[in-house]
């Protein structure tokens, strides 16, 4: 594997996030934990790929690795290890840091003991995610220092480089990354691997114990950290002035992968100016603020989304009265909204610089061109137990989901998504729906999304006998993310057996009455379930257990077990269009004369749609199978 | 001819490849000594749905995102998806796309249309330098439509937009598979070298 060479000055391509998982190695890290989250994902995969890789081989990989329940139990496992002297990193997506906020907050106060890096990766655009919150709020929120990385390269360096930092102020380090650092493959050079320390130890530190009153004593011990971590940013190599030809009257100031988009719009632009290139955004050397401020009479601030580095310019520069104009957000030159580009970059700034933009006009097509969103995968049980569901439930049905793949089933034919606020969501509406509506609810969550933030939702559900549905499409695996493990998994992280915690135990347990477990293969079985379940009185919960297709397909593969296809038998088929206009399949297709027929290189042979065709048209084509 | 800096555009659907393809000439570029950025594209964005890689390289290069019109190729292994991303194409751009549609879902399920093949082209050409080849066939016969990413990236690096030469792409393209689907591979390459080179000579004739 090439992320653990120990070819020094080797210059290896690495995608930001394995980048980060580099600098960890490079750092010693013992202790590993996340929930898997896009962008972020990747960091934790490297450790779960690089753990099984050593196990396979009959050798420690030297760190321990999890995929945590969620983001706040990954960060106090990884919070407990550096109490105990360990070196530990937490990475998750921007809103995992909603859920590990509580444990985040206190944390600071408290403060760490070995190095710990924890790494929020933030989703400007949406690309993936339910909003595009900018978490370098949470840095200011609960002052932790921050480093916000440009490329590969100097995430690796950040990550490295913040263990140092972190240990020696006894804080928590916030790596505030986004997609395009995550999602962006780089050069990075190899350094030395370090060797993690081992075993910790715990002492006791009555100072651990956040009581009100030693809350009061952290609070100002925090701050006084903040001071230090103020001089480490002075003198930090990650903030730095660049000149480009002769130093002009107007100063850029930008972070992250903003700072990429300004070195190519300023030389596109053949502009002479100055950048303060910020890495260290939190705090801000603030020296270094201010002579900047007075080397410029006009500054502009390049930042994704919140105006943070603008805002804390603009109070520099009232402090040390200066009239330096500050142009970005209130200015109206930039936007809250989305990710920058390079050409939204060198729009705005041939303004501000009175010059002419170079860039061509952007060409645009009249043709209309039909839209490729993602969709449920052909053979998804997810399509199955939507479509059960649907059949099952009377008109005015409320159908709360959740975070996953099966978000998808918002789309037409199923349009099986009304409401979705976060992980867990589902069920926690449904219950709200409950209250205040006479309507039937049926709620979806995925297997993960269950054991992250579906439980205490289900309690309250059985606590005040809400009359919903929650279902759990159990696929077997964190499937959108990347078919990590999760805690009803055989395995875990790093590869070892785990033992397996069932969604039917767990909700029985909890003390719901009605659990049904179906397989939704067998649509019928399905629809009868999920009729059960709506006519029972009070909460009921139905688990639809079905490998994830892709995994089956993976299985296939590895064992050499045939795909039988599907196919359309023309004869029979009305073209009623329920396959396509009702189910879904993507492996569908009308040819040209109007005919329906089913792609071969894209039928999984889950069978599914046999039972849906109301005229028992498909069938399986015979004597010529597709190897899996 | 080695610009100070080559942005290709790779398009495509979720399952064509296009994220190998992008880091292959990743990987390439970095052999080559250059800088590299490839950008990529992952969760939501998968699951059958529309792919864009973009690939910077060069002796100067900041950020693997390109500004629209400044794209040196956009290579798509579909035609609408060519389309798609012509915002980033400037009249010296060459587009080199798979004849062959991948009709989308939303096509059957939501009435959305997809348009004649041959208007797309035209669409094209009145914006930038069409290459169009019938890649899936030429991967079909190299062994493997899988190998229609590779195809294209033959047709890639025939088309004098690449900082090197056809031989080193083909070199990674080839230490990027196990040995066994070599040959394949190889096919797959030559095959879209060839395919652009014919355009080319008839367009000379």
């Amino acid at each position: 594997m090439e992320i653990i060479s120990d070819r020094v000055g080797k210059k290896v391509l690495l995608l930001g996030n394995e980048a980060i998982t580099r600098g960890a190695l490079e750092a010693g890290v013992d202790v590993v934990t996340t929930y898997p989250g896009t962008p972020s994902s990747e960091i934790a995969d490297m450790f779960s790929e690089i753990a099984k890789h050593a196990t396979g081989k009959g050798v420690d990989p030297g760190f321990y690795f999890e995929y945590s329940t969620n983001e706040k139990v990954a960060l106090e496992i990884a919070a407990a290890a550096s109490f105990s002297g360990l070196r530990a990193l937490t990475c998750m997506k921007h809103v995992g840091l909603n859920v590990a906020s509580d444990a985040f907050m206190t944390y600071l106060y408290v403060g760490c003991r070995g190095g710990h890096i924890i790494v929020s990766a933030d989703d400007p655009s949406c690309h993936s995610s339910q909003n595009e919150q900018d978490n370098r709020y949470f840095a200011f929120f609960g002052n932790a220092p921050m480093f916000e990385p440009t490329t590969p390269q100097e995430a690796k360096e950040m990550t490295q480089t913040g263990f140092e930092i972190s240990e020696k102020l006894q804080l928590p380090i916030l790596l505030r990354t986004t997609t395009r650092l995550n999602h962006i493959r780089g050069p990075v050079v190899l350094d030395k691997l370090k060797k993690p320390r081992g075993k910790g130890y715990f002492e006791r530190d009555p100072m651990l114990v956040t009581v009100p009153s030693t809350a009061r004593a952290r609070h100002p011990i925090l701050l006084k950290k903040m001071r230090e971590a103020e001089k480490i940013s002075e003198r930090s190599m990650f903030n730095k002035v660049f000149t480009i030809g002769k130093p002009g009257e107007i100063g850029i100031v930008t972070s992250g992968v903003s700072f990429n988009y300004v070195i190519e719009a300023v030389e596109m632009l053949g502009v002479d100016t100055r950048i303060l290139k910020l890495g260290m955004t939190h705090p801000l050397p603030r020296k270094m603020c201010e002579q900047f401020i007075k080397s410029c009479e006009h500054i502009v601030v390049v930042e994704e989304l919140e105006p943070l580095l603008e805002n804390q310019m603009k109070t520099i520069a009232y402090d040390i009265q200066s009239d330096v104009k500050i142009y970005g957000k209130s200015t109206g030159h930039f936007s809250r909204l989305y990710e920058y580009t390079p050409d939204i970059v060198v729009n705005v700034l041939s303004k501000i610089f009175g010059v002419k933009n170079p860039l061509p006009p952007v060409v645009k097509t009249e043709v209309k061109l039909p839209s490729r969103p993602p969709a449920l995968c052909p053979g998804c049980p997810h399509r199955a137990t939507y479509y059960a569901a649907k059949k099952a439930s009377p008109p005015g049905t409320i159908y709360p989901t959740d975070i996953g793949c099966y978000t998808l089933g918002k789309a037409p034919p199923l349009e099986m998504a009304d409401v979705l606020l976060c992980m867990g969501s589902n069920a926690g509406t449904a219950c709200g729906f409950a209250v205040a509506t006479d309507q039937k609810i049926i709620s979806f969550m995925g297997d993960s999304t269950f054991f992250h933030a579906g439980i205490p939702a289900v309690i309250d559900a059985v606590h005040h006998n809400h009359d919903c549905v929650i279902t759990v499409l159990d696929n077997r695996t964190t499937a959108m993310t990347g078919h990590q493990p999760h805690p009803g998994t055989e395995y875990d992280g790093m590869g070892r057996p785990a033992r397996v915690i069932k969604v039917e135990d767990v909700v029985r347990g909890i003390g719901v009455e009605h659990v049904e477990v179906v397989d939704p293969k067998n649509l019928m079985e399905t629809t009868k379930a999920f009729r059960r379940a709506l006519e029972h009185k009070g909460p009921s919960v139905v688990v639809s257990k079905s490998p994830c297709i892709l995994l089956e397909m993976q299985r296939k593969k590895k064992t050499g077990e045939k795909t039988s296809v599907y196919v359309v038998d023309q004869d029979k088929c009305t073209k009623c269009k329920t396959c396509i206009s009702r189910f879904g399949c993507p492996a569908f297709y009308f040819a040209k004369d109007g005919s329906i027929h089913i792609d071969e290189s894209q039928c999984t042979g889950c069978g599914f749609c046999t039972q849906v065709c109301p005229f028992d048209a498909i069938k399986q084509k015979d004597d010529e199978n597709i190897g899996g | 001819m080695v610009h100070e800096k080559t942005s290709i555009v790779l398009a495509g659907v979720g399952g064509h490849g296009v994220i190998t393809a992008a880091n292959i000439l990743g990987k390439t570029a970095l052999k080559e000594d250059m800088t590299v950025y490839v950008s990529e594209v992952h969760g939501m964005a998968q699951r059958g749905g529309a792919v864009i890689c973009t690939v910077r390289m060069g002796k100067k290069v900041s950020t693997a995102l390109l500004a629209r019109g400044t794209a040196d190729a956009i290579v798509s292994t579909e035609p609408i998806e060519a389309l798609r991303y012509i915002s980033y194409a400037n009249t010296h751009t060459k587009i080199i796309t798979d004849v062959n549609p991948t009709i989308p879902f939303t096509v059957s399920v939501s009435g959305e249309k997809y348009p004649a093949v041959e208007r797309i082209f035209d669409e094209i050409k009145k914006h930038a330098m069409l290459y169009k080849i019938d890649a899936m066939s030429i991967a079909k016969n190299a062994g493997s439509v899988i190998t229609k990413n590779i195809v294209l990236l033959g047709a890639l690096a025939a088309a004098d937009v690449l900082p090197f030469k056809p031989d080193v792409l083909l070199e990674t393209v080839l230490d990027n598979v196990p040995p066994k689907y070599r040959d394949i591979n190889r096919k797959a390459f030559n095959g879209g070298i060839k395919a652009i080179k014919s355009l080319k000579t008839r367009s000379l004739k």
